[in-house]
């Protein structure tokens, strides 16, 4: 018996072999740099957050199965909306408590 | 999809659609989780500097520690996803299985997310030194209190699949599980982007 | 510290001020009264067993519109009590010491945004919404029944502080540094917290269930773009509540942190960062003044068109300035602490923001002053309510937009000004919007109408009321009197303040008018009836429904064909058309387990607040105890044959033969719009 809830239930192994895969090596090379120091401050931030970001659509696409086609659009646009407002919360937070921390000392 | 669903699996249209509506309510619960990680992340990083004159990160985390955490929860995401390629084949003995490892690599991340926080509180470093430590424990602390809820779902669902077997409903509560535990890992993925790597450089 | 009692003392009644003790008597008496008229009435196992175990959205919109009531009462009594200090403390002390002055100002606002409006709308959405769409229930009747149990929790833990305890002094907003424990030890802050917290949790599982109803469980046909306004209002409504809820969550529950564990969120000293409380909690807060008003736009939506009967104007531009108030509402919550330190770049970009945000809520001003024009008029309440609101509101959103300028907020903040902008917008926007709800859709409910001559003469105190109440504080404002003031030695406010003090007694008036209303109502019922669901000639799908509603809603899910669904249905003639068989209806079966999680988070609650741990552990196991048997449970659902549902709409039916063919038909400007005949 097979069972849908309403999201694609993957019947093969394949995608999680991929994800993990490709989160290992997306975890390895940050902590490699972190515990190794090899590259410069700055630039192994840049990778850190850059890698994260790659890291969570990796999770999304092979985990979670999130695709453009499959997916319900309104799982879709939920996902995008709350992006935006995260983007909106927390950019507009940072920038106003950093910019009472100059004015401020807060 | 509901189509496809009924064809499928010969549940009613109805029931079908009942649980695409679950699993869209689910999803929407999960977004409102992610706007209280993101403010949890903003506001660490507000604070992060706060450290009243006490340990900083550096002196605190351990880049072992963190990785065994890191290790122990993304495997069990992949034994999660397991588990949901036997359930599609309808293999009870294996969806049990790998609930069961899921459950232990999830347990071995609380484990060691215990030991580590217990190992900063007596050293003089909990929650009530500095601000900066009531931001890291309230956000590593809630994701650990998620994950921890996450395997007390994973029992019930092992205790379901025992006593119930494979039927629509415990599938259809079985792949909300496996959403909420894919999201605690993506949560995961920026905590240690935020929290511990740059906290160890 | 006890362990079982944790701070919980004799000391903690309210013995110590005769103010105090007669809040707690009337508290225990009111309870009591309850219990006693059901008692009275035989009715405990009515209301137990047909009402509080119910997972049915009708009556959980009633019993939340109940809470309401009550709430505004209470919450009235604070303002009335404010009211009455203020215009007398000049060069005196008043009758209220400030200790409770403080309570009374914090409480009032708490409960008015928390208790009373909150609720209001959630009752009026789930009473109404489904039905609009062409559903039989929300997507989910039991995290619907939690919902308002959890609210009514939260409402319990803010009534009981009147009896054992203290209530918060900290302001409905709750600032730190003031609100830690270092500077307000002792339960008030905390009833204040759990209060907010667990409602809140009970309005983000509202807004997630809303949500999902509308997009996923309208009726055949039923396209976004033909809902009724309320549907959609409702819809931004419940995004607002999905993500603004969570950042309220976070604010208060690093609060409860500082406060129990003495963590350093927000505390002066060790690295506590007070702005980030302020940051946080706007981020929710206006969103949340957003989650107030839409559902009220949304209601005069629909009544403007149904009394000037005439199609609502600018469908679009309603619905997208509904769309653009609720992105907008995540942009400008800066505006709260304009005075608070950020720079200039920072305060004039909340600032445009907020400027910018008046411009929808101005297009559907225009948009219902447009379905007004040309049309033809009917004066019942509801529309008294709208156009009252129309004109007051107008002024209210003018003092926004001046306060929405940084340097002017700058001289305004914290005054009166302040408190009579948002007053100005509340009352004549929210308030008035629910209460013209409640006339409106009264007769849906309960099956009979409420008497428009007093709903009329309630208007009219609360309209001349709100005026003398709230245009002095804009005087008072200019005059430079900050707000929350206990007493005062400028003697050029007292006048101002007498006449507000006026102003008050004269919505208590009002008040009273909407009581009588109600007594009178019941009492004439039999002369009230709406026999055809359908008592103003309305347009949306909930008047295609009986009066009340079956517990299916519709037999038959209609096939909607346009917007107006039910007018539509009208004028082609399938108004009451009788279906030529019916199915099996699947129906959510009764469950006292959601009232048990609301219970427990209660005494969750209170446990928290009084420290008694072992208390509140074995809340927490409850209430995952009951959530795992209720999540265990494949048969929660019980099925009502073809045959009752026949039975039930031929008695329908047969109520219809006898109704007189159009209810509005003896209205002074009907506009001649006959509904056709009622097959049989």
């Amino acid at each position: 018996m097979d069972v849908s809830s309403g999201i694609p239930v993957e019947r093969t192994m394949r995608p999680y072999i991929i994800g993990i895969v490709a989160a290992l090596i997306l975890t390895a090379i940050p902590f490699g740099l972190v515990a190794t120091g090899a590259l410069p401050r700055s630039t192994t931030l840049g990778i850190i957050v850059v890698f994260a970001v790659i890291q969570i659509l990796v999770h999304l696409r092979f985990f979670l199965h999130i695709d453009l086609e499959t997916t319900p659009r309104e799982n879709l646009v939920a996902l995008a909306f709350a992006a935006v407002l995260i983007f909106l919360m927390v950019g507009g937070s940072l920038w106003i408590m950093f910019d009472l921390y100059h004015r401020m000392m807060v | 999809m509901t189509a496809e669903a009924t064809a499928m699996t010969g549940i009613s249209p109805r029931d079908a659609e009942r649980y695409e509506e679950k699993e869209f309510g689910f999803w929407l619960y999960l977004m409102s989780d992610a706007i209280i990680f993101s403010l949890l992340f903003a506001t660490y990083l507000v604070m992060v500097g706060n450290t009243a004159g006490g340990p900083t990160g550096k002196e605190l985390f351990s880049i072992e520690r963190a990785s065994g955490e890191t290790l122990a929860l993304l495997l069990s995401s992949t034994t999660f996803g397991f588990a949901a390629v036997a359930l599609s084949a309808a293999d009870r003995s294996k969806v049990l299985l790998w609930l069961c490892i899921t459950f232990l690599l999830g347990a071995c991340f609380i484990f060691l997310e215990i030991g580590e926080f217990r190992g900063m509180i007596a050293q003089g470093a909990g929650p009530e030194r500095s601000g900066f430590l009531s931001g890291f424990f309230t956000l590593v602390g809630t994701h650990g209190l998620h994950v921890s809820v996450g395997l007390l779902w994973i029992l019930v669902m092992i205790g379901q699949v025992l006593f119930k077997g494979l039927t629509a409903p415990v599938a259809s509560r079985l792949m909300r599980l496996g959403l909420f535990w894919h999201f605690l890992d993506i949560i995961w993925v920026v905590i240690f982007s935020v929290v511990y790597l740059p906290g160890l450089l | 510290m006890d362990i079982i009692f944790g701070r919980l003392t004799i000391e903690s009644l309210p013995f110590y001020s005769a103010i105090a003790a007669s809040g707690a008597a009337i508290t225990v008496l009111g309870a009591l009264s309850v219990a006693g008229v059901i008692t009275y009435f035989g009715a405990w196992r009515l209301v137990l067993f047909d009402w509080v175990s119910s997972l049915d959205h009708k009556k959980i919109g009633i019993m939340y519109i109940m809470v309401a009531l009550v709430m505004l009462m209470r919450g009235f009594i604070d303002a009335a009590m404010m009211r009455s200090q203020q215009a007398i403390a000049f060069n005196n002390d008043g009758y209220l010491p400030p200790s409770h002055f403080d309570q009374i100002f914090s409480s009032h606002g708490t409960i008015m945004i928390f208790f009373m409006a909150m609720p209001f709308l959630s009752g009026l959405i789930n009473l109404v919404m489904p039905q609009q769409i062409g559903s039989r229930d929300v997507a989910f009747p039991f995290m619907n029944s939690i919902s308002l149990w959890l609210t009514t929790a939260g409402a319990g833990l803010v009534l009981i502080s009147l009896v054992i305890g203290k209530f918060s002094t900290a302001g409905w907003t709750g600032y730190p540094p003031y609100s830690e424990s270092q500077f307000t030890p002792g339960v008030g802050v905390d009833y204040w917290l759990w209060a907010v917290l667990i409602s809140g949790i009970g309005s983000t599982m509202t807004g997630i269930n809303f949500l999902v109803t509308i997009i996923k469980c309208r009726a055949p046909g039923m396209y976004l773009l033909r809902m009724p306004l309320f549907t959609w209002t409702v819809f931004v409504t419940s995004i607002l509540m999905i993500f603004a809820f969570p950042a309220l969550t976070v604010a208060c529950g690093m609060l409860v942190l500082d406060r129990t564990l003495g963590f350093h969120f927000f505390t002066n000293a060790m690295g506590g960062n007070m702005m980030n409380y302020i940051n946080l909690f706007w981020l929710w807060g206006h969103p949340e003044v957003y989650i107030l008003i839409l559902p009220a736009f949304g209601v005069f939506s629909e009544v403007v068109a149904v009394f000037s009967q005439k199609r609502l104007f600018g469908y679009i531009s309603l619905v997208l300035a509904t769309m653009a108030i609720g992105l907008l509402s995540f942009t400008v919550w800066l505006h709260h602490f304009f005075t608070m330190g950020s720079s200039a770049r920072v305060n004039s970009f909340f600032g445009t923001m907020t400027t910018i945000i008046a411009v929808p809520t101005g297009v559907k001003v225009f948009d219902w002053l447009f379905t007004i024009f040309r049309g033809r008029i009917i004066f019942k309440a509801p529309m008294l309510f709208t156009l009252g609101f129309l004109v007051t509101f107008t002024i209210g959103g003018l003092s926004g937009v001046l306060l929405a300028m940084p340097p002017v907020d700058y001289l305004m903040h914290n005054t009166t000004f302040l408190i009579a902008h948002f007053h100005n917008v509340i009352i004549p926007g929210v308030l008035f919007g629910y209460l013209a709800g409640y006339m409106f859709w009264f007769p849906k409910a309960f099956g009979f109408k409420l008497n428009d001559k007093w709903g009329a003469w309630s208007f009219w105190c609360w309209i001349i009321g709100f005026y003398l109440a709230f245009m002095p504080l804009y005087v008072l404002g200019f005059l430079g009197m900050p707000r929350r003031m206990e007493h005062y030695e400028i003697a050029a406010w007292q006048p101002h303040l007498i006449v507000a003090a006026i102003g008050a007694f004269i919505i208590f008036l009002g008040i009273v008018c909407l009581a009588v209303q109600l007594v009178v109502s019941i009492r004439d019922r039999e002369q009230l009836l709406d026999l055809t669901g359908d008592p103003w000639n309305g347009r949306s799908l909930e008047w295609g429904t009986s009066s009340p509603a079956a517990p299916y809603n519709f037999a038959v899910l209609p096939q909607v064909q346009s917007v107006d669904a039910w007018w539509d249905m009208k004028q082609r003639g399938v108004a009451y058309q009788r279906p030529d068989h019916y199915e099996d209806i699947t129906l959510p079966k009764n469950t006292f387990i959601s009232a048990f999680i609301g219970g427990a988070g209660f005494v969750f609650g209170f446990a928290m607040i009084w420290y008694m741990w072992w208390l509140a552990i074995l809340c927490l196991a409850s209430i995952a105890g009951a959530i795992i048997i209720r999540a265990s449970d494949d048969d929660s659902d019980y099925t009502m044959s073809a045959d009752e549902v026949k039975a039930i709409e031929d008695a329908r039916f047969a109520q219809l033969a006898k109704a007189p063919k159009n209810e509005m038909e003896d209205e002074p400007g009907f506009a001649g719009q006959p509904v056709p005949e009622a097959s049989t």
